[in-house]
């Protein structure tokens, strides 16, 4: 047997067992760590530690995830593109970014590419223009993990988008063409926006999993809040407090932009459906 | 009609092949201005394929469109400018969900034609009120019954001011009480002299309104003419099977003349 929810009917679940326990057990330890904060010199001086790398944190994952929504749409694209240039041009760099580790782009983009491509410009001399007296120094590490981050999440911003624009109806494209838009006026007025708004679960998923791996950029010495959990970490020896506050600062941000999804989605299924 | 006026639109040799089956293999039709040409036969016999080469969302493997006695050669430009000027009607409705369905109607004038939003929106509310949608404006096009649905993509094909409309099948999504209320907006149109493409299974729409009627089988114009003709005294023997006239379907025994 097969109950309404898809799970084998076997025990009837009582209103105790349908309780969300969870939720009371996060709210539990969200009091708890509030006071701890308020009432533990300790608790407070790493909260403190850790709130001042929490706009690196936030900036890191504000500015990156866009241009990887960005990257990844030029490269879904050409994904869909019957030109067979941009076609393999895209099928390329979504293999590549997608098959190696995070933390190894963000190790290459970091002490490879941008000193390479610096080195470049240089050479180029003139023609590079204003950028050519650029000194890899000049480069933050910020900028680099940013750079890493947007070219990593863009391959998979790639797909995802590409799955979205090919499981809409093909009628769309066609009664946009129909009407006489051009293919860009019917990816931009039609497609486009139908697609975004189907594919937004999936974008929050991804704008959290790009939150987290903004923690990457601690091994650069970028100082986010995983940078200053570390840092006051071997300098305390408070590894279980630090560490904990860290933990509880991520799944504080992460649970948060969830809702901000959850809320996005129930307006726009409002003014659909 | 003076003979020198071009079709509306024209199509000459059409072939469309879908690997090694031609769904339209030479087709060659015309309609004038005012003038409504229904395409009937039995599915799969390549109608809708056939129209759907008129404006290019398949494009022909062989053959040319004329549109206005011009020759739409198979470029971007070109094709943009044609479908500009062609509106069409789908099976499907094919709204766009994500807008309401007065901004359906006023899309392609504000983004194609570059009309002001303002101008656009006013046109479409009239329009959508020519369709009886006057109300309609601002919901969301999934909340409409089908028959409003089909009508207000009629509205938004309309908005474009098209020199000819083609529909594919409008009716076969919809049930009986629908079909009446949008075949009622499609003969209304064809009363105030639209020119008109109707693929059909709708015989007794294209008797009543039809000028011409264009009798497809296997991709191949078997029978053109009148509608009345046509429907009532098919020349061939497939099309009065099609049809049930006498002489036609298997029971039914032909009797000899």
């Amino acid at each position: 047997m097969i109950g309404p929810d898809g799970q084998l009917a076997g025990r009837p679940a009582g209103p105790l067992a349908r309780a969300p326990w969870w939720i009371l057990a996060l709210v539990l330890a969200a009091v708890m760590v509030v006071w701890k904060v308020a009432t533990s010199e300790l608790y407070a001086d790493i909260f403190r530690t850790l709130l001042a790398g929490l706009g690196v944190t936030l900036a890191v994952t504000a500015v990156s995830f866009p241009l990887a929504v960005g990257l990844g749409l030029l490269a879904a694209l050409g994904l869909l593109s019957p030109h067979p240039v941009r076609r393999n041009l895209a099928l390329l760099y979504v293999q590549v970014a997608r098959g190696v580790p995070i933390l190894v782009q963000i190790f290459i983009m970091a002490f490879v590419v941008v000193p390479l491509g610096v080195a470049l410009l240089h050479h180029a001399g003139p023609a590079g223009g204003a950028l050519a007296a650029l000194r890899p120094s000049a480069v933050s590490m910020g900028c680099r993990v940013v750079a890493a981050l947007v070219f990593a999440y863009g391959a998979f911003e790639a797909e995802t988008i590409r799955g979205g624009l090919t499981s809409l109806a093909r009628g769309q494209a066609e009664a946009a063409r129909a009407l006489g838009l051009t293919h860009r006026q019917a990816l931009r007025h039609v497609l486009l926006p139908q697609t975004f708004r189907r594919l937004l679960p999936t974008l929050g998923n991804d704008l959290i999993s790009l939150l987290k791996d903004s923690s990457l950029v601690s091994v650069l010495g970028v100082r986010d809040i995983t940078q200053q959990a570390r840092l006051y970490a071997s300098a305390t020896f408070r590894e279980t407090e630090a560490l904990t506050m860290l933990a509880c600062f991520y799944l504080a941000l992460t649970l948060l932009l969830a809702l901000a999804v959850r809320g996005l989605e129930q307006r726009y299924r409002r003014h659909a459906a | 009609m003076p003979p020198e006026a071009p079709p509306v639109l024209e199509a000459r040799g059409l072939v469309k092949r879908f690997g090694a089956v031609a769904a339209v293999n030479g087709v060659s039709l015309g309609v004038r201005a005012g003038q409504v040409l229904a395409i009937l036969g039995p599915s799969g016999s390549g109608k809708s394929t056939l129209l759907r080469c008129l404006n290019f969302l398949e494009v022909p493997d062989a053959g040319e469109v004329r549109l206005e006695g011009a020759v739409v050669p198979p470029r971007d430009r070109a094709l943009n400018a044609l479908r500009a000027r062609v509106g069409m009607v789908f099976q499907q409705f094919n709204l766009f969900p994500h807008l309401t369905v007065g901004e359906n109607v006023a899309l392609a004038p504000r983004v194609v034609r570059g009309q002001p939003r303002a101008a656009a929106r006013a046109a479409a509310r009239d329009l959508l009120a020519r369709v009886g949608l006057a109300d309609h404006f601002d919901r969301p096009p999934l909340q409409l019954s089908g028959g409003q649905q089909q009508r207000a993509a009629i509205a938004r094909a309309l908005a474009m001011e098209p020199a000819a409309l083609l529909f594919d099948e409008p009716t076969s999504a919809l049930d009986p009480e629908l079909t009446g209320e949008v075949l009622e907006v499609m003969r209304a149109l064809a009363a105030e002299g639209r020119t008109m493409v109707v693929v059909t299974h709708e015989v007794a729409f294209a008797r009543a309104v039809a000028h011409e009627v264009l009798f497809l089988d296997a991709g191949q114009v078997v029978e053109r003419g009148p509608a009345a003709a046509v429907i009532d005294a098919p020349a061939t023997e497939r099309a009065r099977r099609f049809f049930g006239r006498p002489g036609g379907p298997a029971g039914r025994p032909a009797p000899r003349a």
